[in-house]
């Protein structure tokens, strides 16, 4: 992967990162500071599983598309003026198809109205249902910690499969001349770490790197997913550097980063190896920057991707209310219980077809089982009540009932004759439309890690 | 364990009073993580080498099976130290309370030593 020139000395690389989710924004100060530290390289993650099912699902970006055009105004201008690749991953949140449409839409956009022209390239993260059918027929499949083993038949509920590519395809469209990238689902350090990498930087720094510039300055100390952060990579260590005067790096925010949202800190297993922390050192050297060194790439004997889909399990409604009565409060448990029994006599509902819950935030809301205090002192409490069908009426009529049920019920030793609940809004019931969940979570191996679409369009 | 630090009339302490960090979030929509990272190193080091956070421990605190605790792993940087247990439910699929996982660090609070 590395073709390291011994010979002559690598000089410092620098990555600019914007922010941690393209569409978070960034003040436009720390970019220009970056810009005139003239970077090799202007790349942003713009994805996350993070916000749940729903977005890979539904083919959505759970970031609002206006704010992504002004992250992606910026950078694409100022990288296409300055001669400055410009790579986003993970495209549309999911990094799906539609997401990269998406994405590659709001590109065109900005390219017309600021009278910009390149080579865009284009990599897309899905994976067809066919290649993991034979993936796991061929024994290519294994599950990530606590994921149920695939089957044939989750491969064909699943939507919108997609796969954590590497630094390959970016190296490829980079090599080709693509001034601007736009990948799908991606392995978040990868926009990072391809460039250099493929110019024969250490593949252990530079992944280290995109793992902490993937998050922006929130590896900085105060943190902020929403500003800019320098990385410098050299040919035994990387430089990270923050971008405005309220901001450092400290070698414990930068490792305490490392920490953040995985299970193993020592051990980083992405696309094709492991990054392997366990020599890893974090040094303070002034003016709010840390030198970190002994960061390790040890690739696996295979090539693993992670796939990521989502199939779906129904339709939701949901309705708000709150409870006030400490005679109602004081019997929660068994007037929900009741009342759950009500409404599934009434609709004729089985309980795989049409799923009740209650959200009763002041006792459980927030934890459900796993909630330690189970003694309610609360004197009012708060309950979303959800409905899930198998269609949008059947969620909606299965809520309607319940709802009307949970405010009329009689309960024993009731005073309050009128009605056990508090609605702040009318209408009380809100349509979700589509419940998705996470249904392939599992490894793949690859022979080639190059097997993802790409494209090359001129604009 | 309870009984024995009474019986040697051993004041315990709270969790609270040595960590600067306690969290918990998502490390993907299967598992959840926990860290506690500590103010002082000697108290990183005291739970680390008197193997005060046990599999067990976690368990008896979120009322989960020993098996639902992925791995507990001591990170020197931070002063830390990371428990990964299974999420009841993933990430966004019905019946989740807590889609990012931001909020199911309370039952660490009540850790003593």
């Amino acid at each position: 992967m590395s073709q390291r020139t011994v010979s002559r000395k690598l000089p410092p690389f620098k990555i600019l990162s914007t922010t941690a989710i393209l569409g978070y924004g960034f003040p436009e100060s720390s970019f220009r500071k970056g810009m005139s530290k003239k970077p090799d390289l202007v790349a942003a993650d713009a994805g996350s599983t993070d916000p749940g099912p729903y977005y890979l699902g539904a083919g959505k970006s759970f970031t609002n598309r206006s704010a992504v055009k002004r992250d992606l105004r910026l950078m694409i201008k100022a990288g296409v003026e300055n001669n400055i690749p410009v790579v986003i991953g993970t495209a549309g949140g999911s990094g799906a198809r539609p997401h990269v449409e998406w994405c590659l839409d709001i590109v065109r956009e900005i390219a017309r109205e600021e009278n910009l022209h390149f080579k865009l390239g284009i990599a897309y993260g899905d994976v067809d249902k066919e290649t993991v059918r034979q993936a796991l027929k061929e024994n290519r499949i294994r599950p990530l910690a606590f994921v149920p083993q695939l089957t044939p038949e989750v491969i064909d509920q699943s939507e919108n499969v997609v796969a954590q590519m590497g630094i390959e395809p970016f190296i490829k469209l980079l090599g080709e001349g693509c001034q601007v990238v736009v990948a799908g689902r991606s392995y978040d350090p990868a926009v990072f770490a391809a460039l250099p990498i493929s110019l024969g930087y250490d593949p252990g720094l530079a992944l280290h790197l995109g793992k902490i510039l993937e998050c922006a300055a929130i590896a900085a100390t105060p943190g902020s997913g929403s500003d800019c952060a320098l990385g410098i990579l050299e040919e035994d260590s990387f430089i990270l550097e923050a971008l405005s005067p309220e901001r450092k790096f400290t070698p414990q925010s930068a490792a305490a980063h490392t920490l953040y949202e995985k299970s193993d800190p020592y051990e980083l297993p992405g696309p094709g190896g492991v990054i392997n922390l366990h020599h890893c050192s974090f040094e303070d050297i002034g003016q709010g920057r840390v030198r970190v060194r002994g960061s390790r790439f040890v690739p696996t004997e295979k090539y693993w991707v992670k796939l990521e889909g989502v199939r779906l399990t129904g339709y939701r409604s949901v309705s708000v209310a709150g409870v006030r009565d400490p005679i109602m409060i004081s019997k929660i448990d068994t007037i929900l219980k009741a009342v759950e029994d009500r409404a599934r006599d009434i609709m004729k509902i089985k309980p795989e077809d049409g799923r009740i819950f209650f959200h009763v935030y002041g006792k459980n809301g927030v934890m459900g089982e796993l909630e330690p205090v189970k003694k309610t002192t609360s004197h009012e409490l708060g309950i979303v009540i959800e409905a899930i069908g198998r269609s949008q009426e059947e969620a909606d009529a299965l809520l309607a009932v319940t709802r009307s049920a949970l405010l009329h019920y009689g309960y024993e030793g009731r005073m309050a004759t009128a009605g056990n609940l508090a609605f702040p809004f009318s209408p009380s019931d809100v349509a979700m439309g589509k419940v998705f969940e996470f249904s392939i979570y599992h490894l793949m191996q690859v022979d080639d890690p190059v097997f993802f679409r790409t494209e090359i369009e001129e604009l | 364990m309870r009984a024995k630090a009474r019986k040697t009339g051993e004041k315990k302490r709270s969790i609270l009073q040595v960590a600067r960090v306690i969290r918990s979030k998502n490390s993907g929509p299967f598992e959840l993580t926990l860290d506690i990272m500590f103010r002082e190193k000697r108290y990183f080091n005291l739970f680390k080498e008197k193997k005060i956070i046990t599999a067990r421990k976690i368990a008896r605190l979120y009322r989960i099976p020993e098996s639902d605790v992925l791995k507990i792993v001591y990170f020197e940087p931070s002063q830390a130290i990371k428990v990964t247990i299974k999420r009841k439910i993933p990430s966004g699929a019905p019946g989740d309370t807590d889609i990012y996982g931001a909020q199911q660090h309370v039952p660490l609070f009540n850790l003593e030593f």
